[in-house]
């Protein structure tokens, strides 16, 4: 049985995180074969763009930090990867980043032509100084640049949002107002910082890092929650999600499809067969379907 | 589920520094680290950078890391002395199957000594162990081995003047039986050792060398066509060096952009 959404198709309700692996159409490819629903791409910037020094990546054990820093080739100097995910037989989400409105206009109107099944546009990212999170913690801002994109693109458009914003649903609902097809959250959490006590300074080298895995999950919970509140457009939930009854529960809170990133440290690159078999499993031995449980959290509100 | 131990850098002081020759360093580290031969750390130096090196020596008390001086880090690393403080994450990676009862060769090519010492000190078969570098200056760990390798040079300065790769035919065309090839040096030397056993069947572990930034599969900047090298490697075996087709032709930089290996090795060395 496929999972619809926003008109294509899907094996599970399983997406891969922006950001983890999907460097490659190799390696989207094998994280499809591995049982992921839906693979999004590493996100595509206006410039080519080194990211920060190491180290950029810690793993805290309750969850990671990192400051990766927005690495990209640069939207136009990336034909080959295009030319190779052309002839994919699975479905794709392109993640793009920009400084400005125009700068996000720009990359999403080359990158729509390429083809990829959806647009995701990181609204969110903490990790660079000057792209992505300012516009998703204005109302204001999230509009325009969603409306921007809209107008230059012809596949649906994900908003990814930040657990930053003082009201996401706020945010979320504005990104459904300027023609948002769905909205992804979250983006990590933070900035926040890992000193070295014996170095005396910070790990990362960009000092301050994003926050993912385990120990967002309940921030990621609250966040899609708010959002279900706000719009009826429909949910990518992620953060923190490692197994399938931490799907499941953000399936309560509202999600349509969950994302998964940190996880595939915690639990091998198949997680996401993983997942989608436990949350089978989980509804059968419960009696119930997504459909009964989806976005059942609000009820007793 | 289980979620693996802290993997914040475990901070460690230099305990002794070798230089090797005046291009290459080892630096020794008290504390019993986990380790299968071939594994590598991520290796911190506070306020400057973060780099994989394999493991070149082992025991229970402590273990180190070998260094060429060829980048801005390493050119960093090597200068480090005694009590100064390094911050490690890790071991990573798989490292090397080993067969205790096979007729092995191993097959080094500069650098390439530092992974495979842990292991040739872990076999006691007769082995063919086939040792090059640029001069005889460039030899790692001359008389480390109870095998005594064969050399060669880039220059003839030592041993024969030539490639491994030539030892390695002689050898696979006089002696009967080699099961297994493990090699480790230039790309482009693993790709003609891997391109030798094929022809006679023989299978091989290559240990491959990509940029990486998280060390444990997460971060994709280490992709070499479907493996993620850090995680699924850095040692891979014939089966997968078939099908993989990045290897000895691409790799990416920092930026995540796929170029030629001659270009990829020309950034790493800046
Ligand atoms: C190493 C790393 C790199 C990331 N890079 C991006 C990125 O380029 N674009 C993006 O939208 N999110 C990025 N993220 C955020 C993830 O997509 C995801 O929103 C976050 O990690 C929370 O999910 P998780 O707890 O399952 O990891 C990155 C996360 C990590 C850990
Ligand atoms: S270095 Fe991050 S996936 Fe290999």
């Amino acid at each position: 049985m496929t999972v619809p959404f926003i008109g294509k198709q899907l094996k599970n309700r399983t997406v891969l995180a922006s950001g983890i692996l999907g460097n490659s159409k190799d390696i989207l490819e094998r994280v499809h074969e591995q049982g992921c629903g839906l693979v999004t791409m590493k996100s595509i910037g206006p410039e080519p763009r080194d990211g920060h020094k190491n180290p950029t990546v810690i793993d805290l054990g309750c969850g990671m930090i990192n400051a990766v820093g927005l690495p990209s080739p640069g939207y136009q100097d990336m034909e080959e990867e295009w030319a190779e995910l052309e002839s994919r037989n699975f479905p794709v989400n392109a993640s793009i980043y920009g400084g400005s409105v125009e700068e996000f206009q720009r990359v999403a109107k080359f990158v729509s032509a390429k083809g990829p099944d959806f647009i995701e546009i990181n609204i969110s990212c903490p990790n660079s100084e000057k792209h992505g999170m300012l516009f998703g913690v204005n109302r204001q801002s999230a509009h325009d640049v969603v409306s921007a994109v809209k107008k230059v693109i012809d596949v649906p458009l994900i908003a990814k949002l930040t657990p930053q914003a003082i009201d996401i649903g706020d945010i979320a609902k504005a990104c459904q107002d300027a023609g948002a097809d769905a909205i992804c959250a979250i983006n990590t959490v933070g900035p926040g910082m890992v000193i070295d006590i014996e170095a005396q300074m910070p790990i990362l080298a960009f000092q301050k890092g994003g926050l993912s895995g385990p120990m967002i999950k309940p921030v990621a919970v609250r966040c899609v929650f708010d959002i279900y509140k706000a719009v009826t457009i429909p949910i990518i939930g992620l953060g923190g999600i490692s197994t399938g009854e931490d799907a499941i529960e953000m399936i309560m809170a509202g999600a349509s499809l969950v994302g998964i990133g940190s996880a595939v440290r915690y639990r091998g690159i198949n997680v996401f067969e993983k997942v989608a078999r436990e949350m089978d499993e989980w509804l059968l031995s419960h009696n119930t379907s997504f459909k009964e449980i989806h976005g059942a959290a609000h009820q007793q509100n | 589920m289980e979620i693996k131990s802290q993997q914040k850098p475990l901070m460690l002081r230099v305990e002794k520094k070798i230089m090797e020759s005046k291009e290459f360093a080892t630096l020794f580290f008290k504390y019993p680290l986990p380790f299968i031969p071939g594994q590598f750390v991520m290796v911190w130096i506070p306020g400057f950078d973060e780099k994989p090196y394999t493991i070149s020596f082992h025991d229970q008390d402590g273990f180190a890391i070998t260094i060429e001086a060829k980048g801005l880090f390493s050119k960093k690393a090597i200068t480090l002395d005694k009590g100064e403080i390094v911050g490690i994450r890790g071991p990573f990676g798989n490292g090397f199957t080993i067969h205790q009862n096979k007729r092995v060769a191993v097959v080094a090519g500069g650098c390439g000594m530092a992974p495979l010492a842990p292991l040739v000190e872990t076999l006691d078969q007769e082995t063919i162990f086939i040792q090059g570098a640029r001069t005889k200056e460039f030899i790692l760990f001359p008389d480390r081995f109870k095998f005594e390798p064969q050399y060669c040079t880039d220059d003839g300065s030592f041993g024969h003047k030539g490639f491994v790769t030539d030892l390695l035919k002689a050898s696979i065309s006089s002696k009967k039986n080699i099961d297994i090839v493990y090699t480790c040096g230039p790309e482009i030397m693993m790709h003609k050792v891997f391109e030798i056993c094929e022809a006679s069947k023989i299978p091989c572990q290559v240990s491959l060398e990509r940029y990486m930034r998280c060390g444990f599969g997460v971060c994709g900047a280490c992709v070499c066509g479907k493996e993620i090298v850090c995680k699924d490697g850095p040692v891979f075996e014939s089966q997968t060096l078939r099908n993989m087709k990045d290897f000895n032709t691409k790799a990416l930089l920092k930026s995540g952009k796929a170029v030629d290996l001659p270009d990829y090795f020309s950034w790493r060395c800046k």
